[in-house]
């Protein structure tokens, strides 16, 4: 093939790969923004992907859409209701929150599907081409003849940014996330705007799962979302807590998934694992040198009252 | 004082809210609850050779691990990466394993497992560095090798370490030499004493020397720790840290030396996740972390046992686990609300 083609077929995977994990980093930005670590997300990306399957089935990919996101903000409430309204550790709430989708995913889908599995009954989201951007060398394959779900997220990024970041909603969000005791002392109700957070984060994660499942892998499988999430969060952080630069690193992780298929055009015979680990080391040493040099919500991670530190 | 009194009570019930849960669960999904749970109950204590073999079994690794996550979170450290040096563990073993023929038994053995626990170890190698160099938090670092783990044991069972006809996709077997001996009259290998051995040292650790004195200052308000100048914060986390993935990665040596003398893939049906459970129900204290573990050990049993004999999938047995641990957190947070001091779960301090 030649090399322009090969260019083309990466960025259009790497568009493809990045558009759920996008999603899902920009919920998490919102969530942590308020002070929230939602790990739970793998978990509510799951079952966005399971709700995704099953919405699918029965009324077609909208209604996929729709129940995918219904379960992840399901899963996020939750998780809210034990991290937030309980004021339990976040970290240990989101991996059991996590662990919990994952048995009750595999068991509906089970009991849903049987044993045959979903095999190729899912009607999904073609992609749809926008006429003259679409014809663009190299680009035009990647951003323009994709499914609706990435036009999708090419839209809501930029809402997410402006929500935060210039709107009185989005204010009291970071006050929330970076000193909670002087937010709430401002009249910010703080325990509200968290799990409100973690609530629109949850249906972001859904939609991520759904459009895992509708858009880029036609079917579902058990534990199918593989860490996506989690990834998500580190993308979070590569974001700098900003949806923006969320979208960026979750585009440089679909990039570096999706170099494996330009190693198959040149005739490199890899071990396919290799690439499969190759996105994981990336992020972390992405990680290594970005923080420290940027600044995370002041109060992330900790409970409202501030009481420890 | 009042806390410590109410904590079994919280554990107990945790575990049979759990219960409770998959109980209704099953019924409305129209499955027979009455049968599934005998079926649960037969599986972990129903005889005798269920108990050793498979509830006793299972716990074996639950315990290390658990222990190892308390060892972390003891010093404000969040170990979630266990899988992954569980499977570090057990790729070093495997290699160690393969290599033994020609050794006796009291060399393959103790090399068997010190490339396990040094497996485990090395996996942590990088969430140190990254957290002491870089402020990366080891939650994420770990959490993210777990991946980069599954893909080279992947890797391992279809390249390097592949049986000799290279058709299926497993390590050739261990020597004879290199497997652990099984307790008399059970499918029990002897890495379960190891494990409460490991229990009783930890206890002894935690509970009579300086070090664990000051493991526990640190995780319990860093700040005042580093400040005091008594407690040297980056070399006790990284110990912790380092400790606690060797006990993975020695339960990752355990289960091919003891278990499946072999490397596969999915060698651990998330042991490392479950682990979390064992060592919150405990309270993170080892004693307590042997008896949980046995607990998990008996629904991961129970499980198996569930889905051959009442053909229930045995992931539905992780939202047993989800709910225990879910409610152990909820009964502490609510605690601590009402006595306004925190409890060791409360350590991790370090989570932003």
């Amino acid at each position: 093939m030649e090399p322009l083609a090969v260019a083309a077929d990466v960025l259009l995977a790497a568009v493809g790969i990045a558009t759920p994990l996008a999603l899902a980093a920009t919920g998490e930005t919102i969530a942590e923004r308020s002070g929230v670590v939602n790990l739970g997300i793998e978990g509510a990306m799951l079952s966005g992907a399971l709700g995704g399957a099953i919405g699918a089935t029965l009324a077609g990919p909208a209604g996929g859409l729709a129940l995918g996101i219904l379960a992840g903000v399901a899963v996020a409430a939750l998780f809210a209701a034990v991290a937030v309204g309980a004021g339990a550790d976040q970290i240990i709430s989101g991996t059991a929150v996590t662990l919990g989708s994952v048995g009750l995913t595999g068991t509906i889908y089970r009991q849903f599907y049987g044993a045959a599995g979903v095999g190729l009954s899912i009607p999904t989201l073609p992609p749809v081409p926008i006429p003259g951007l679409s014809g663009i060398p190299l680009l035009g394959a990647a951003f323009f003849a994709q499914p609706i779900t990435t036009y999708l997220t090419f839209g809501l990024i930029p809402l997410a940014w402006w929500t935060i970041f210039r709107t009185r909603p989005g204010l009291a969000l970071r006050a929330a996330g970076e000193d909670p005791v002087a937010a709430r002392a401002a009249g910010v109700p703080v325990r509200l705007t968290r799990s409100v957070a973690v609530l629109v984060g949850g249906a972001f994660a859904g939609l991520a799962g759904a459009t895992l499942v509708l858009a880029q892998v036609g079917t579902f499988a058990e534990r199918m979302t593989a860490g996506r999430g989690f990834i998500a969060i580190a993308i979070v952080v590569l974001g700098r807590w900003n949806p923006v630069g969320a979208a960026l690193a979750a585009l440089l992780f679909g990039l570096a998934t999706a170099l494996q298929f330009a190693f198959q055009a040149a005739g490199l015979r890899v071990p396919y694992q290799l690439f499969l680990m190759f996105p994981y080391l990336l992020t972390l040493l992405a990680l290594a040198g970005v923080v420290g040099r940027v600044k995370a919500p002041a109060a992330l991670g900790k409970q409202e009252e501030g009481e420890r530190d | 004082m009042r806390g410590n009194l109410r904590a079994p009570g919280i554990g107990l019930a945790a575990v049979l809210g759990g219960v409770l849960l998959l109980s209704l669960g099953l019924e409305a999904a129209g499955y027979d609850a009455p049968a599934a749970l005998a079926a649960l109950w037969d599986g972990a204590f129903g005889s005798w050779r269920a108990f050793t073999g498979a509830t006793l079994l299972r716990a074996t690794p639950l315990i290390l691990i658990g222990l190892g996550f308390a060892l972390a979170l003891r010093g404000g450290a969040l170990n979630i990466g266990a899988e992954g040096q569980f499977y570090a563990g057990a790729i070093a073993a495997t290699w160690m394993g393969v290599h033994a023929a020609q050794w006796p038994g009291w060399v393959a053995l103790p090399l068997v497992a010190g490339a396990g626990l040094a497996g485990g170890a090395f996996w942590m190698a990088l969430p140190v560095i990254l957290r002491l160099r870089f402020g990366v938090l080891e939650v994420i670092s770990t959490l993210l090798l777990n991946f980069v783990a599954e893909a080279l044991v992947s890797l391992m069972v279809q390249g390097p370490l592949q049986e000799p006809t290279g058709v299926y996709p497993q390590s050739a077997p261990i020597a004879m030499a290199a497997r652990l001996p099984l307790l008399p009259g059970t499918r029990l290998h002897a890495g379960f004493l190891v494990a409460l051995v490991a229990a009783a040292a930890l206890s002894w650790i935690f509970a009579r020397t300086w070090w664990g004195f000051r493991l526990r200052a640190l995780g319990e308000g860093p700040r005042a720790a580093e400040v005091s100048g008594r407690v040297p914060a980056g070399r006790m986390v990284a110990m912790a840290l380092f400790g606690s993935a060797a006990l993975a990665g020695l339960a990752g040596a355990f289960e091919v030396s003891g278990v499946s003398y072999a490397l596969y893939q999915n060698l651990s049906p998330g042991y490392g996740f479950t682990a979390i459970g064992v060592a919150l129900l405990a309270r993170l204290r080892p004693s307590a972390i042997v008896l949980t573990g046995v607990v998990f050990g008996a629904l991961e049993a129970g499980a198996g046992a569930m889905q051959r004999d009442a053909g229930i999938p045995a992931v539905a047995v992780y939202v047993v686990e989800a709910t225990i641990i879910i409610v152990v957190l909820l009964g502490q947070a609510l605690a601590r609300r009402g006595e306004g001091r925190a409890s060791p779960v409360d350590a991790p301090d370090a989570v932003a």
